[in-house]
């Protein structure tokens, strides 16, 4: 039983043909990763799926966990377990990083049918896992993404992933803007996340964080369909000789 | 024909948004509609009042009959007739009530509905509460234990009878009679409000609270709130307030006095939460309150914080009289708007000691079809040698149908002052909502998280136990803007 099903999708922007049929299949305990050149239309899959308005598909069927993914509105996607670490988190002025991080797990743990957790309780496990991150209290107690580096960005986006135990993450370009030392501390909170009930997508332009999240499926994409798709030995050959090959091959 | 269970959730809905809308049955005893000298006889007789009150009532209203209505702020109404207002109502008693189980049943009742437990077990521990229903103030709580520490707080018509010598002394001292239209109307024809008076070294050991309440149909609100706090006395001081949902527009003209003298220091915060109207602009409280503090000590302060997000139409600067050297005045403000509500609201920080300092953040939300302004004044005068002054003004717009205007005034005497003014006008991206949405978030809760991050400066200022109401209200205010 698949976790995500994308059935021959279709996107247009303005009368610009993104994506012209699109379909994969996502099962639990695995990781695909989504290669391909700048503007190919793999930042435009990930707004998709989760929901972002005006990305509404000209044609074609998603089915998340048995569900219509369209049918749901961009936060019960959240609810039911579809979470997408942004390549651009967003800034909230104002909104503590502690306090965002309690409204999210507690709504998703109403969801659940889980108890929600009180302040002590939350705190310990925010903490907790804030560390295995390498994130300070300091960093808790400011708002949402507003003077993080690049690296706290992208650290916090995948606390937020842990804390929310989504069955699908959706990695929009997360190593971008990474040094070597931040790139290996999110690919192990990924790793130590990614487990047989849940599935993780890892979008990206480089093979560099393939070699520390290992896919066990690549495609790529271009043109708006995916050209080809394989094992982890395709992203080495795209490191070697570039998409060139394979999207003029087409 | 049976109304769809649609329907009923609808109208359920729609009507829960403001849930302090029900009004209560009693039995009222009320003046007749209109306004004249014997109105006003009638008052002051029911309160007993001395003859200088009397006097002074009468006085006010001949200045009145002389004044124009203001109309140099941004926001419409028709025209009110002032004949066609009830200038008193109250809550028929039997007779003096000794403790607050004498009080009507009813009246304890609705109070509890508003989430005010008067009865002073109840009470959340550290907050004393003066009830005003109507024309009237019907409780006042905790008034033994601060009485021990020389604090009287009761209301305004009693203070006039225990204690005549401070009322004639302050009254009127910081806010004039003739100031304006309003307060020229409310001293003719006030009829109760709060009186605190803080002895000299004395921290007042609890927060101070009033609760006004507008009841009766076709009746104005017009109390009056007088502090004062003797030399290095400190008192915080807050004031909820709620009406029935009501297709008319009822008003409310308060007048609030503050008196700081040396060293004294007042905090007064507000949660403004008159009935707003409904989402077409139908009915609605026409809030037009002057409040104004005197900084009459050296190194007093006094800092005003108001969370306004009530009322069909606002006009309403809290301001500060900077007399004293090294005075300090501030002022906090979240005004949010939304539907038909207008609001026209500042404050005037006027420098007049040396070394006088001021603050002014002011938050302006705006949603719906709304209009929002911020009207502030900064005047240093020549005397105020060394003053500062620093203003900070953020508008944030949620839709495309509502306005936000900025209007500052400053007028510097002297060149050794300082006057910083910052303002900055914003809309909730369309980002931040996905972003907030991506996490489980709905439109509502993401844009309240939003909302309360965007005013949060001002949020910190509340009294630990007001803040979680005030940011509920923000969210409940806002319901339905987005999405």
């Amino acid at each position: 039983m698949s976790i995500l099903n994308i059935k021959n999708i279709h996107l247009s922007i303005e009368d610009k043909s993104i994506l012209k049929g699109v379909s994969l299949n996502v099962n639990p305990g695995e990781v695909h990763a989504i290669m391909g050149p700048n503007g190919s239309g793999k930042s435009t899959l990930s707004y998709i799926l989760s929901g972002k308005e005006g990305y509404e598909l000209s044609s074609g069927n998603i089915y998340f966990d048995n569900k219509d993914l369209l049918e749901l509105s961009a936060n019960e996607r959240s609810n039911q377990g579809l979470f997408l670490a942004f390549q651009y988190p967003v800034e909230l002025p104002g909104v503590s990083s502690m306090n965002f991080l309690r409204e999210a797990v507690n709504v998703r743990r109403k969801f659940l049918g889980k108890k929600e957790l009180n302040h002590l309780e939350f705190v310990k496990e925010a903490r907790r896992l804030a560390s295995s991150m390498f994130i300070k209290d300091e960093m808790l107690k400011r708002s949402v993404n507003v003077g993080f580096s690049g690296g706290e960005k992208k650290r916090f986006e995948i606390l937020q992933m842990m804390l929310l135990e989504p069955k699908l993450a959706i990695l929009d370009e997360t190593d971008s803007g990474l040094d070597v030392d931040a790139l290996k501390i999110v690919s192990n909170g990924v790793n130590n996340y990614k487990g047989k009930d849940n599935a993780v997508i890892v979008i990206t332009h480089y093979q560099r964080l393939l070699d520390y999240i290992v896919p066990d499926y690549v495609h790529i994409l271009a043109d708006g369909v995916i050209k080809k798709s394989g094992g982890p030995e395709l992203a080495k050959i795209i490191e070697k000789n570039g998409y060139a090959g394979i999207v003029d091959a087409a | 024909m049976v109304a769809s269970k649609e329907t009923i959730s609808a109208v359920e809905q729609t009507t829960s948004k403001y849930k302090y809308g029900f009004s209560t049955k009693l039995d009222v005893e009320k003046a007749p509609k209109g306004l004249n000298e014997d109105i006003i006889k009638f008052i002051s007789s029911k309160k007993n009042e001395p003859n200088w009150l009397l006097e002074w009532r009468l006085n006010a209203y001949y200045q009145w009959l002389k004044m124009k209505e203001p109309s140099w702020a941004k926001v419409n109404y028709p025209k009110i007739n002032f004949q066609d207002i009830h200038y008193y109502a109250a809550p028929k008693v039997k007779k003096k009530l000794n403790s607050l189980d004498e009080v009507d049943p009813e009246l304890l009742k609705t109070y509890e509905k508003l989430g005010i437990p008067l009865n002073e077990q109840k009470m959340l521990s550290g907050v004393a509460v003066d009830a005003v229903f109507d024309s009237v103030s019907v409780a006042t709580t905790f008034r033994e234990k601060l009485a021990k520490e020389g604090v009287i707080f009761c209301p305004i018509s009693e203070a006039v009878q225990s204690h005549p010598e401070l009322v004639k002394k302050y009254l009127g001292s910081v806010v004039p009679v003739t100031d304006n239209y309003y307060s020229a109307l409310n001293s003719a024809v006030f009829t109760d409000g709060s009186f605190v008076f803080i002895p000299k070294n004395v921290k007042c050991p609890m927060e101070l609270s009033t609760y006004f309440r507008i009841n009766e149909q076709n009746t104005g609100q017009f109390e009056r709130t007088l502090i004062i706090v003797e030399d290095a006395g400190y008192v915080s001081y807050l004031e909820g307030c709620t009406a029935p949902q009501r297709d008319e527009n009822q008003l409310h003209a308060a007048v609030v006095e503050l008196v700081a003298l040396e060293d004294a220091s007042i905090k007064y915060s507000t949660v403004q939460n008159w009935y707003p109207g409904d989402e077409n602009g139908k009915g609605g409280i026409y809030n037009f309150v002057t409040k104004r503090g005197k900084c009459l000590g050296d190194r007093s302060k006094i800092s005003w914080t108001q969370v306004e997000t009530g009322s069909s139409v606002t006009w309403k600067y809290p301001s500060c009289i900077l007399m004293g050297d090294n005075s300090v005045g501030e002022f906090y403000s979240v005004a949010i708007t939304n539907n038909f509500q207008q609001a026209d609201t500042g404050t005037k920080m006027i420098h007049i000691g040396k070394g006088t300092k001021s603050t002014i953040i002011s938050k302006g939300i705006s949603a719906g079809k709304s209009q929002n302004t911020y009207r502030g004044q900064v005047q240093i005068q020549k005397t105020a040698k060394n003053s500062r002054n620093f203003t900070q003004c953020d508008s944030l717009l949620i839709g495309d149908n509502c306005s936000a205007h900025t209007i500052p005034y400053i007028n510097q005497n002297i060149s050794n002052a300082k006057v910083e003014h910052e303002a900055t006008t914003s809309k909730i991206s369309e980002e931040q909502l996905f972003y907030c949405k991506q996490r489980g978030l709905d439109d509502e809760t993401a844009t309240s998280l939003i909302v309360n991050g965007f005013c949060k400066e001002v949020m910190k200022e509340l009294p630990m136990e007001f803040a979680v109401e005030a940011q509920k209200l923000i969210g409940i205010s806002l319901e339905g803007s987005v999405g």
